[in-house]
């Protein structure tokens, strides 16, 4: 039995592996001279004493590669799941071949429970090969970027997991649906599904979080920032901004910063009516803060002197509370 | 004389398939409800009946697909698809003789050999040979007939001491029937194998089948050998009686009980 489930996976395994031979020729080929460039970057910024701004140009090394590799991290798991798990017993019950094979001298216990092992541990597998190139490939820009959270769900033992859940999650989906491409549906938006939960809504509360508080710098807080998927989730299941200031993030290595609020002394949030009250008319204004930050869109000097002032007295009697989750703990 | 019949074949001990009350039921109809059959062993016999009489139901009850939800049923002495070994012991083609699309008719004889551990390989790779089917093509690509033949294939070739066959030939051509039909009495001329076949064409029966189960709205009708049938029917009281032909008792027999 196992030799007709491998038979069976027969393309899919092939098409696995083609993609796992690409991505490792695509990792051999830039990772020797990623590690080379981080070694050179290392060494000559080691003698002055500071390396945060070396490393922060050694970050825009290969950009478009590692963004690759990390949605390719996030990518696998949820293809597996929906390309081998829903389709693994959904299409013997849609083709209707599962009488020929439960009438073979094989109980359907077996039948199923081998069915589930062999693909499941192949899913496992490619995953761990997946995860072990593109953890290999970026520990240089890991070390660099000093964000060991950011990159939790792409590397190391994570994906094999996310792997072993969307299989298990697509095989049970076929079996209860037992139509492949309705299964495969259900089982692409269940495990996005899961995973957004899982990331913004269960992880950030398992552990409760480290607090510091800094004063609002007047230097690098500015008004409005980009908005991505990731803020619009983490507004979706934790407290979004209470208003439209938007303090930088603090540097702490390798922190998960959960949230940055700007609070008084009686720990109430900063809101849009106590700017306005406070400095009229800057909201409505140009956006942007600090010009030197990058992120924040640059504008003209007296834009951001407007803002400058507005953040200082704001600062009087407001500061940043930031919520993390310290290295230590990772 | 139904009942009498029924009676009869009841008392023989050798019987490779006994229901007894069997029923099944999907969400609120039953398919199957009440069903007490036994088929008598070394024969080939006709399972007849209108489409949704339960043949179909009766058939995977009997292969362990289904389970009963009412009454019990008993294969060659044992409860269906219990362990390997009963299953080793049951050759079944499915309605419409599903085969792996994308494997080949290589891979088809491959799968038997490794798990059936009964599995003649001689007697396989003949009968392919016989057809005349190109082993390296894919099941997929084979016609209705060579599908048909090569579900049949896999099933005689795990040696089954019964071989059940669910309307097996209705979606063939008549030429690809009647080849199908053939490759059963051959299968029944060589070895020691009951067959158990369904089907709602009465020729069919004449051409292989020596006793004949008509099943009609989960009832069994009359169930007896072709020649006791002819027999007793042609020496009837009834003004055409006397020229009866096998399908003018089968038919007779469904709709006169289905609509009384």
């Amino acid at each position: 039995m196992i030799r007709l489930s491998l038979r069976q996976f027969r393309v899919p395994a092939i098409a696995a592996l083609a993609s796992l031979i690409a991505v490792a020729v695509l990792a051999a080929l830039s990772g020797p001279d990623l590690a080379h460039a981080y070694a050179k970057a290392i060494t000559a910024c080691r003698p002055t004493g500071d390396c945060t701004s070396a490393m922060q140009a050694f970050l825009r090394n290969d950009t478009a590669l590692r963004r690759t590799f990390d949605t390719l991290m996030g990518v696998v798991p949820g293809l597996i799941g929906v390309f081998w798990g829903a389709p693994l017993i959904a299409r013997e019950t849609e083709s209707g071949t599962f009488p020929l094979v439960w009438t073979q001298s094989i109980t359907r216990t077996r039948w199923l429970l081998i069915k589930l092992a062999t693909i499941g541990v192949a899913s496992m597998l490619v995953a761990a090969i997946m995860s072990l190139i593109v953890t290999w490939w970026a520990h240089p820009l890991d070390r660099a970027g000093a964000a060991a959270y950011a990159t939790f769900g792409q590397r190391d033992l994570v994906p094999i997991g996310d792997a072993a859940f969307a299989f298990v999650l697509g095989a049970t989906a076929g079996l209860l649906i037992r139509r492949t491409v309705p299964a495969m549906a259900v089982t692409l938006f269940a495990f996005i599904a899961v995973r957004v939960t899982t990331t913004f809504g269960i992880r950030p509360r398992i552990f409760s979080p480290a607090h510091q508080v800094l004063a609002l710098d007047p230097d690098s807080t500015g008004f409005g920032s980009a908005v991505s998927l990731s803020s619009v989730f983490n507004s979706l299941f934790n407290r979004g901004k209470s208003s439209a200031l938007d303090p930088v993030t603090p540097t702490i290595p390798n922190a998960w910063i959960q949230s940055i609020r700007v609070v008084d002394g009686g720990g109430h949030d900063l809101t849009n009516t106590v700017i306005n009250a406070t400095c009229p008319g800057v909201i409505n204004g140009p956006r942007g803060g600090a010009p030197a930050i990058d992120g924040h869109l640059p504008v003209p000097q007296d834009t951001a002197d407007v803002v400058h002032n507005c953040v200082a007295k704001i600062g009087a009697t407001y500061h940043e509370l930031v919520t993390y989750q310290p290295a230590n703990r990772y | 004389m139904t009942n009498r019949l029924v009676q009869l074949v009841t008392m023989t001990n050798d019987m490779v398939l006994t229901a007894n009350g069997l029923g099944k039921r999907y969400r609120r109809r039953w398919a199957l409800s009440d069903c007490t059959v036994a088929v008598p062993a070394g024969r080939v016999v006709g399972l007849v009946g209108p489409n949704g009489a339960g043949k179909t139901t009766l058939m995977r009850l009997a292969v362990g697909l289904i389970t009963p939800d009412a009454g019990d049923v008993k294969v060659l002495g044992g409860t269906p698809a219990a362990d390997p070994a009963q299953i080793a012991r049951v050759g079944f083609v499915a309605q419409h003789t599903p085969t792996y699309a994308n494997l080949s008719v290589n891979d088809h004889l491959r799968l038997g050999a490794w798990l059936n551990p009964r599995w003649d390989r001689d007697l396989a790779e003949r009968r392919i040979a016989q057809l005349g089917l190109d082993r390296r093509s894919r099941a997929g690509q084979l016609s209705g007939g060579q599908r048909a033949q090569l579900a049949l294939t896999m099933a005689i070739a795990k040696r089954p001491e019964l071989l059940i066959l669910d309307e097996p030939v209705a979606s063939l051509d008549p030429l690809a029937r009647r080849e199908f039909l053939d490759g059963i009495s051959e299968v029944v001329a060589e070895g020691d194998v009951s067959v158990v076949l369904s089907t709602h064409l009465v020729g069919d029966l004449e051409r292989v089948c020596d006793y004949v189960i008509v099943l009609a709205a989960s009832r069994i009708r009359i169930a007896g050998t072709i020649d006791d049938l002819l027999a007793i029917h042609q020496h009837g009281t009834g003004p055409r009686d006397g020229a009866r032909s096998l399908e003018d008792i089968v038919l007779g027999c469904m709709g006169t009980e289905v609509a009384s």
